[in-house]
């Protein structure tokens, strides 16, 4: 295997980008809260960047990248064993096409940092109530049982979804339906907020919201561009179209909230970016510009709609993963079965507009169901077993006083903000 | 003595200071409060969500004056803070029984 020195700087700068995401999700969250719960949700997400860290190291690697065959990895990658040698370490399927051109330590550091962020995204749909002990034993059993055996199907050159030839560059699948479905699992095991839709719970800091976006934007340069795991015009394709869509997709966002509600507002413009920037995501480095400009703008004004199922189903998504990131992750993933070019990536596919035919849009539906299917289905069955033994949710009296105080002893904001 | 508590609009205080210092006043106390009147609240909307919020904004000034005073510090106040507009705010007078000058002991008139 031949080591690039420009891929290998890229891949190491794009990791630490990636892992800038989950404190930017802490913010993009920490903001549509109220005061007395934003250092519960800012701790939520930190510490994914703690707990699956270290999980990943132990075995969530090995198990989503390890050499098992094609339902899940092995244990060979434990404690990141065999991958120190840059020469003779070789990761399973990476071969031939698919050869890395970074060590594989780069490449473990670099996928440790999507692992982090997907557990934290669910946060956003159990805002206000979620017990914090509960979370821990939640997001570590989901790494090992969710989210390792969806990385090895679709990420790994094993996994049995990736060999079917399903799309998914950095994650659309993997990360986002994943972590929207499970939102949406968690979500009706753990009931609503006290008071939802009875009291008003407006943002205490959009802000923070703000500056949020601003770093989660940022940081998706490498979630995307670094996918291409190499410094080459891949990652600038991909780079390219993860801020076309972004952009897209707030001016579609913007546009449907000002006819629909009659202002522009600064959390439309915050969502709008983020949908755009998740439904790019499965399609980075297999669209062109304009390609990843029309999925940007149809997933900003559909992510804005969608944000009415939550009333018409009845669930609390407090913060709307729901609607931006399960909704958007879906339709990057299907959209990708039109707009995918070779012209792009000739390891990719063409999708319909290409003249491609329907049979890549098929891989993607598979694709799509399998996640929903199986990540529904355990994080359902995760939740409802820690809801039945210790608890998902604080008492009604420590939800009053805040996770800020009740889960974690402190106040964030030292002068008022109790309210 | 008289406590002089005014319930004003948050953007007419820099105007409400300016009157009151002109007017000879030495010394004020503000706090931001919120509150509703016959203005009630407003509506906000976060990501198509609606929401009434009952409390607005307000600044609440505190000041005391000898009892000849009260007549055109109101007035003062009324000048500078009136917009004709709903959700002006409110003015109360309320007796004082005792002052206390902390630093030296002063009371009473000699401690306004």
């Amino acid at each position: 295997m031949q080591i690039d020195a420009g891929s290998t700087a890229w891949v190491l700068v794009a990791a630490a980008l990636v892992l800038f995401m989950t404190p930017g999700l802490a913010f993009f969250y920490g903001g549509m809260v109220r005061a007395k719960h934003v250092l519960g949700m800012l701790m939520q997400n930190f510490f994914a960047m703690g707990l699956i860290s270290v999980l990943w190291a132990l075995v969530g690697f090995s198990l989503a990248f390890g050499d098992g065959g094609g339902l899940i990895g092995n244990f060979k990658f434990a404690g990141l064993a065999h991958l120190a040698s840059t020469t003779k370490a070789v990761l399973p399927g990476y071969t031939g096409n698919f050869a890395l051109v970074v060590p594989p330590l780069a490449f473990a550091a670099y996928q440790m940092m999507f692992a982090v962020i997907t557990p934290a995204l669910i946060t956003g749909a159990t805002a206000d109530r979620l017990k914090f002990s509960a979370y821990a034993l939640f997001i570590g059993a989901w790494l090992i049982l969710v989210y390792c055996p969806i990385a090895h199907w679709v990420f790994a050159p094993t996994g049995w979804l990736f060999k079917r030839g399903a799309l998914d560059f950095a994650g659309g699948a993997v990360v986002h339906i994943n972590a929207g479905i499970a939102a949406l699992a968690v979500v009706l095991v753990i009931g609503k907020r006290k008071g939802y839709q009875r009291e008003p719970m407006p943002p205490h800091s959009l802000p923070l919201t703000l500056l949020g976006t601003g770093i989660l934007w940022f940081g998706w340069f490498g979630f995307n561009a670094g996918s291409a795991l190499g410094a080459n015009a891949l990652a600038a394709q991909a780079f390219m179209n993860t801020h076309l869509a972004a952009a897209a997709a707030m001016c579609t966002w913007l546009l449907a909230e000002r006819i629909k509600g009659g202002h522009a507002t600064t959390l439309g413009a915050a969502s709008g970016a983020v949908a755009g920037l998740v439904a790019i995501t499965p399609c980075a480095g297999f669209v062109n510009s304009m390609g990843a400009l029309a999925i940007g703008g149809i997933a900003g004004a559909v992510c804005f709609l969608a944000l009415a199922l939550k009333n018409k189903f009845r669930f609390d998504d407090a913060l709307d993963v729901i609607g931006v990131h399960l909704v958007g992750g879906l339709l990057g993933s299907l959209l990708l079965g039109f707009f995918a070019t070779k012209g792009v990536n000739p390891l990719g596919a063409d999708g319909i507009f290409a003249g491609g035919g329907a049979s890549l849009l098929g891989q993607q539906v598979l694709a799509v169901g399998v996640t929903l299917a199986w990540s529904g289905t355990v994080s359902f069955l995760l939740a409802t077993v820690i809801h039945k033994t210790i608890g998902l949710r604080v008492n009604d009296e420590d939800e009053s006083t805040g996770l800020d105080l009740s889960q974690h002893a402190e106040t964030a904001y030292a002068f008022g903000g109790r309210m | 003595m008289k406590l002089i508590t005014a319930i004003v609009k948050p953007f007419r205080l820099d105007e409400v200071k300016t009157a009151l210092t002109d007017h000879g006043i030495a010394g004020m106390t503000v706090s931001e409060v919120q509150g509703f009147g016959r203005q009630r609240g407003h509506t906000e909307v976060y990501r198509g969500q609606e929401y009434k919020i009952d409390f607005v904004p307000k600044v609440r000034i505190e000041l005391l004056v000898d009892d000849d005073q009260v007549d055109s510090t109101v007035d003062a106040i009324i000048g500078a803070a009136r917009t004709d507009k709903i959700g002006d705010g409110k003015i109360w007078v309320t007796d004082v029984t005792s002052v206390v000058r902390i630093r030296t002991g002063e009371r009473g008139h000699d401690a306004l």
